[in-house]
C-alpha cells in the first residue's frame, strides 16, 4: 500500500492525523510530514478511513 | 418495495445513501434535490472560490464523483412540497407523489434574510450561485462591503473581501462575534484579528433596514439613527433549518428536525446534517450542528439507522469538529463549548493570534479551539472522543 498526499489541496487540518497517527503528522509548521509513505498492511484500514475523512479528499492510497 | 427516498443532495444525503449501500441496501434509492444540479461543496463559497483561488468547478463535494457508483436515481429540480410520516408518502412541487419505504430528511439550512424589498447588491451566501452573484458584484470593486453578522460565515466573507483589496464594515449586534456559541474571549480575538487586517469592526450595533434606490442597496441603516453607505452588503445572520415541507407531516419539529440519538425523528423516518437537532449522547444533550465534518458522518449515522429497520438502531454519539480559514489563520474547534464555560489557554497567547484553548464546565472539557493548532486540537479530539473529563485534557498539554 502507497500513501499519497496532494498537496496542493492539502490544507494541514490533521483530520488524517487524528485516525492515523503513526503515517500522518501535523507538526507545529502547520505542515503535513507523511512519516510513512508505504505503511504496513495492518495500517490500511486507518489509513483508508484518514483518506475518506480528510476534508479536501487530498490523500489516495494506491494498492 | 418501495424505494429509500433521500431529500438533499449534499454532504448529509450523500453521505446517508453510501452508508446505505455499504451496508448492503440493494433496494432503488431516490434522490430529491430542489437545485438544478448537484450541489457544490459549501466551505470554498466564502473562501478560495469567492477570492477567485478555486474554480467553481473544483469545489466539489467528497461523493460527487462516486454518485453513479451509488446507484442512484437522482430527480435535480424537484423540490419535495409535502410528506405525511403515517404513511412515508412524499409530495413533490411538480405535482408528483412518491411513495417511500425509509425516508431521509436531508434538507439542510437556509440563509436568514433582513426584512424589507428585494435590492440589487444583498447578498446572502449558500449556494455557488450565491458566490458567484456576490463575487460579480465585488469584481465591480465597490467602494466599501458591509457585512451583516460577525457569524463564522460573516467573519470569512470579511476577511476574503480584504484579502480582495476592498474596504469592509463588520457589523455585529452582540457585544462580540460568535457570542451565542462561544465564549466572550473568542469572539474578542476575532474582532481583533479583523482590526488588525483593517475591517472596521462594529459590535453591539443593530441594524435596522436597507436603504436603496433605483433598486439598488445604498446604505445600511443602524438602530442608533445613522447609516453606513454601502455598495454590497452581505448578510450573514444564521440559518433557518429546511423544515417548511414538513409542517403538519406528523415529524417533531423543534430546533429543526427533532430526533432520538439514533437519529430517527419518526418510525421509517432519519433526518441529519444541518436540518436535524438529535440527542448527543456523548454529550448528554440535544443538539443541532451546521458543520461540514458533521453532516458526513451524521448522515452515515441516519443510513445505518435506516438499515436497522424496527430494531433499535445505534446511538449517534460525536464530538463536532469544524474549521474556518479567515487571513492566513486557521481556526479549528473540536467539541461543543456554551458561551458560559470557563476558558483555559492551553498553548500560545490570544495576542500573537496563534494559540490552543479549552473550554470548561465543572469537571468537564466542552471543546478546544486553536489557532493555527491544528495537532492540538485534532489531539485533544481523540482524547474528548473518549471522555469528556477535564483532567486528560489538561494532562495532554503539560
Ligand atoms: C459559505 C459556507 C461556508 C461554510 N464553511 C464551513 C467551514 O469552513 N467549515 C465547516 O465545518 N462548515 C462550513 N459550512 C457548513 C457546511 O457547509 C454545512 O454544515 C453543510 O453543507 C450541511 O450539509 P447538509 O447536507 O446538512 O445540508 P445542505 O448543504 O444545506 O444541503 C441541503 C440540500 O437540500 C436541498 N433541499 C432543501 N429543501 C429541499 C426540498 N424541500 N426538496 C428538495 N431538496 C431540498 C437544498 O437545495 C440543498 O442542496 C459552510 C457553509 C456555507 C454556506
Ligand atoms: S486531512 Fe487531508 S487536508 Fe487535512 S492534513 Fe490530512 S491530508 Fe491534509
Amino acid at each position: 500500500m502507497k500513501v499519497v498526499v496532494n498537496f496542493d489541496l492539502c490544507e494541514s487540518n490533521a483530520v488524517c492525523m487524528g485516525i492515523a497517527p503513526e503515517v500522518f503528522e501535523v507538526r507545529d509548521d502547520d505542515f503535513l510530514y507523511v512519516l510513512q509513505e508505504e505503511p504496513p498492511e495492518e495500517l490500511r484500514e486507518q489509513v483508508t478511513e484518514a483518506a475518506r475523512r480528510c476534508p479536501k479528499q487530498a490523500i489516495t492510497v494506491e494498492d | 418495495m418501495d424505494p429509500v427516498v433521500v431529500v438533499g443532495a449534499s454532504l448529509a444525503g450523500l453521505s446517508a445513501i453510501d452508508a446505505l449501500r455499504a451496508g448492503g441496501h440493494d433496494g432503488d434509492v431516490v434522490l430529491l434535490e430542489s437545485a438544478p444540479s448537484l450541489p457544490s461543496d459549501r466551505p470554498p463559497l466564502s473562501k478560495q472560490v469567492l477570492a477567485g483561488s478555486m474554480e467553481p468547478e473544483a469545489a466539489r463535494q467528497p461523493l460527487a464523483a462516486r454518485l453513479d457508483e451509488l446507484d442512484v436515481e437522482v430527480r435535480w429540480g424537484t423540490r419535495v412540497d409535502s410528506f405525511d410520516a403515517a404513511s412515508l408518502q412524499l409530495r413533490c412541487a411538480t405535482g408528483t407523489e412518491l411513495r417511500a419505504s425509509g425516508v431521509v430528511v436531508a434538507t439542510g439550512a437556509a440563509p436568514r434574510a433582513l426584512p424589507g424589498p428585494t435590492l440589487a447588491g444583498v447578498h446572502v451566501l449558500r449556494t455557488m450561485d450565491d458566490c458567484l452573484a456576490l463575487r460579480a458584484d465585488l469584481d465591480r470593486g465597490p467602494d466599501r462591503v458591509v457585512v451583516v453578522g460577525a457569524g463564522f460565515i460573516g467573519a470569512e466573507v470579511a476577511a476574503t473581501c480584504r484579502e480582495l483589496g476592498l474596504e469592509v464594515t463588520l457589523l455585529e449586534g452582540a457585544p462580540a462575534p460568535m457570542v451565542r456559541v462561544l465564549p466572550v474571549q473568542v469572539g474578542s480575538f476575532v474582532a481583533d484579528l479583523h482590526r488588525a487586517h483593517g475591517v472596521d469592526v462594529r459590535l453591539g450595533v443593530g441594524v435596522e433596514g436597507l436603504d436603496g434606490a433605483d433598486g439598488r442597496v445604498r446604505a445600511v441603516r443602524l438602530a442608533d439613527g445613522t447609516s453606513i453607505p454601502a455598495e454590497v452588503v452581505v448578510v450573514g445572520i444564521g440559518v433557518v433549518p429546511g423544515t417548511g415541507w414538513l409542517e403538519g407531516s406528523g415529524v417533531p419539529l423543534g430546533n429543526g428536525v427533532t430526533c432520538d440519538e439514533t437519529c430517527l425523528a419518526a418510525p421509517g423516518v432519519v433526518a441529519a446534517g444541518d436540518v436535524a437537532e438529535w440527542f448527543n449522547p456523548h454529550f448528554g444533550e440535544r443538539m443541532r450542528v451546521e458543520q461540514w465534518e458533521h453532516a458526513i458522518e451524521h448522515g452515515a449515522a441516519a443510513g445505518r439507522r435506516l438499515l436497522a429497520g424496527d430494531g433499535p438502531g445505534a446511538p449517534f454519539g460525536s464530538v463536532p469538529w469544524f474549521w474556518s480559514d479567515q487571513y492566513d489563520r486557521k481556526l479549528q474547534m473540536a467539541g461543543r463549548p456554551s458561551a458560559a464555560d470557563e476558558v483555559h489557554v492551553l498553548e500560545g497567547s490570544l495576542e500573537e493570534h496563534r494559540f490552543a484553548v479549552a473550554f470548561r464546565r465543572g469537571d468537564r472539557c466542552t471543546g478546544v479551539l486553536g489557532v493555527n493548532r491544528p495537532r492540538h486540537v485534532v489531539q485533544a479530539r481523540m482524547r474528548l472522543a473518549e471522555s469528556l473529563d477535564w483532567a486528560p485534557i489538561e494532562e495532554l498539554f503539560t
